[in-house]
């Protein structure tokens, strides 16, 4: 055997210049993608007034403002104070420092959270439904003539990506300030985003059974009541619980333009700069959110586990 | 007889043999009833409770100012004097205020994402504050964080860009941290037996793993992110939620209507983008469809 003298075979010749073309073009393309982002960027920051001097300026008062989140003035003028201590910790409701000081409207709150959970689970019923009955017309399996397929899923499109925030700021003039407009809001919006995925569901479910019907003269309803429904269902509701966790997080927004729920609250606290409670509401719907995530994950685990056993 | 049983063969006494023997086949029990039933009425007694939180008999006798709200919408006659430079400018800034606040997400988040992992650091507590952190960000809706800034900062734009970088350093540290947890360990192994450091193993042996998903994330943060940042202006954090807000306050529904399709249109210009950005950029075929 003769040993290879790597600078002279030309196999090797050909790797390191090949090799080395691929590596510049490579880094060529990286700086040019790093410099078009970074250009975008520059154009960003001026068409916004996005200055380093503004946000130099504007820092500290965010540290100030957090930091007046979380302290206390224990009588009107005295120096703040921080809104928890440890020897105060379980104080009574008089007592400054302690959790009971801090949360002292707790019931108040509580009863605008459990508003706006229930917010949340009316607007997903409402969704859930309509997506239900408009699922099946925009499947390209189930409808043979593609006008009809077509119109429902532009409508689905519609409803769904108008921001919900702007649906319940409208909808607040016809029907007054309160809940139910923000319910509207997210439950047209929820009909849009579920009846897309309930769609693709039917789109992808086993077409067997609805053959199966069909031969024996099962109806257009028939079909779908016996033929897809029970097999797609276990999906249909993991989507919607899912649905569900991103609606409570929405209708504890959904306030801020007056449609109802903690968000109105939350919106009138921090207007008065009443600091202690925004971050004992913040607090709030934090656990909430966390609260109702963890449940509806274990749920929607049970249903997913169904529906292993089916389709997927 | 080969097992054919004829209808005209049944009498009777045979169903009501049947029936005694199998009754939950005809009839579901007593107990099956009344649960049932206590469903039935724990539901209708729900829904009372829910008209009576709600007054859902309101949606009647909104429907009529809800035609009104429409009609004026669709009434385009004026679209000439509007000020379309204006809102133009206004979509424009939106835009750029989700492309901002993302991007500084981005460079916030790879180097949390780093130490939230649990491959580069294996402390249980650390991690456990580093998650916590992230939770807190993201638990928040952005709306929230942007109420806060406007009060913190003032009104305008840099209030939107720091609640979007806010919220989005939250969901996208969790993701990369996730990410980099899930790459394949035997890459960094390889890395570090040939004598290379720690930083060379997280620069040959993580990120090139990483790396598609991370530009991936991003690229469909700024399209999730102009959609949000739309409604950012209603609180008053700039964009061109400023001025639709603006226009339903004093009743310009015309107006109303076009900045909505506005963004209905630059939402959907954005889609394209970043979909044909992260196909070339990671190769993937598309998810559906």
């Amino acid at each position: 055997m003769t040993a290879i003298d790597p600078v002279t075979d030309p196999a090797y010749q050909l790797f390191q210049q090949r090799f080395g073309a691929l590596r510049r073009s490579r880094q060529t393309e990286t700086a040019l993608t790093a410099a078009v982002a970074v250009l975008l960027f520059v154009i960003a920051a001026i068409w916004t007034d996005f200055a380093p001097a503004r946000i130099a300026e504007g820092l500290p008062r965010i540290d100030e403002y957090f930091g007046k989140m979380f302290s206390i003035e224990p009588s009107r003028g005295a120096a703040p104070i921080p809104v928890l201590s440890l020897s105060h910790l379980f104080g009574g409701v008089k007592e400054p420092q302690s959790v009971a000081y801090w949360f002292y409207r707790i019931d108040v709150y509580l009863v605008l959270l459990w508003q706006t959970v229930q917010m949340a689970i009316v607007a997903t019923v409402m969704g859930f439904t309509g997506a239900f009955a408009l699922s099946f017309v925009a499947s390209r399996n189930l409808v043979t003539n593609r006008l009809i397929v077509f119109l429902a899923r532009r409508l689905l499109e519609v409803l769904r990506t108008i921001p919900q925030v702007v649906l319940a700021f409208i909808l607040v003039w016809p029907f007054g300030i309160g809940p139910l407009a923000g319910i509207l809001a997210i439950g047209i919006h929820t009909t849009g985003a579920l009846g897309k995925l309930f769609s693709e569901l039917n789109e992808n479910a086993d077409m067997k059974a609805v053959d199966g019907i069909r031969s024996v003269g099962g109806t257009w309803i028939a079909r779908i009541r016996y033929g897809i429904v029970p097999r797609v269902l276990p999906g249909f509701l993991s989507y919607a619980l899912l649905r569900f966790e991103i609606n409570v997080r929405s209708s504890t927004i959904i306030g801020f333009v007056g449609a109802g729920g903690i968000g109105q609250e939350l919106k009138r606290v921090i207007g008065f700069n009443i600091y202690e409670e925004i971050s004992a509401m913040c607090i709030l719907i934090l656990l909430i959110v966390v609260i109702i995530d963890l449940g509806s994950e274990r749920l929607r685990h049970r249903f997913i586990g169904q529906m292993s056993g089916g389709t997927a | 007889m080969s097992g054919t049983i004829r209808l005209t063969d049944i009498d009777p006494r045979d169903i009501a043999a049947a029936r005694s023997r199998y009754p939950r086949a005809f009839n579901a029990s007593q107990n099956d009833r009344l649960i049932r039933w206590g469903i039935g009425l724990g539901l209708l007694g729900y829904l009372i409770y829910l008209h009576w939180l709600f007054e859902f008999e309101r949606i009647f006798s909104g429907l009529p100012k809800l035609w009104v709200i429409v009609r004026l919408m669709l009434d385009w006659s004026g679209f000439a004097e509007w000020d379309h430079a204006e809102l133009v400018h206004a979509m424009l800034e939106t835009v750029a205020m989700a492309y901002l606040g993302t991007m500084l997400a981005v460079v916030l988040a790879v180097p949390l994402g780093f130490l939230g992992a649990r491959d580069v650091i294996p402390g249980r507590v650390f991690r456990f504050f580093t998650r916590r952190l992230f939770d807190g960000c993201r638990g928040l809706d952005q709306l929230i964080w942007a109420l806060v800034f406007v009060r913190a900062m003032g009104l305008g734009p840099i209030a939107g860009i720091m609640a979007i970088a806010v919220a989005e350093t939250g969901v996208l540290a969790k993701l990369f941290a996730e990410a980099i947890e899930n790459t394949d360990r035997r890459e960094i192994e390889g890395i570090s037996s040939t004598g290379a450091g720690f930083i060379a193993g997280l620069r040959y042996g993580i990120l090139p793993q990483v790396l598609p998903v991370l530009i991936s994330q991003a690229l469909y943060s700024v399209e999730s992110n102009s959609r949000e940042a739309t409604i950012l202006g209603l609180v008053g954090a700039g964009g061109i939620g400023l001025r639709l807000s603006d226009r339903i306050q004093i009743n310009a529904w015309d107006q109303a209507a076009y900045i909505i399709v506005l963004i209905l249109i630059t939402v959907s210009i954005i889609d394209t983008i970043s979909k044909t950005l992260r196909m070339r950029l990671i190769g993937a075929p598309p998810a559906s469809r």
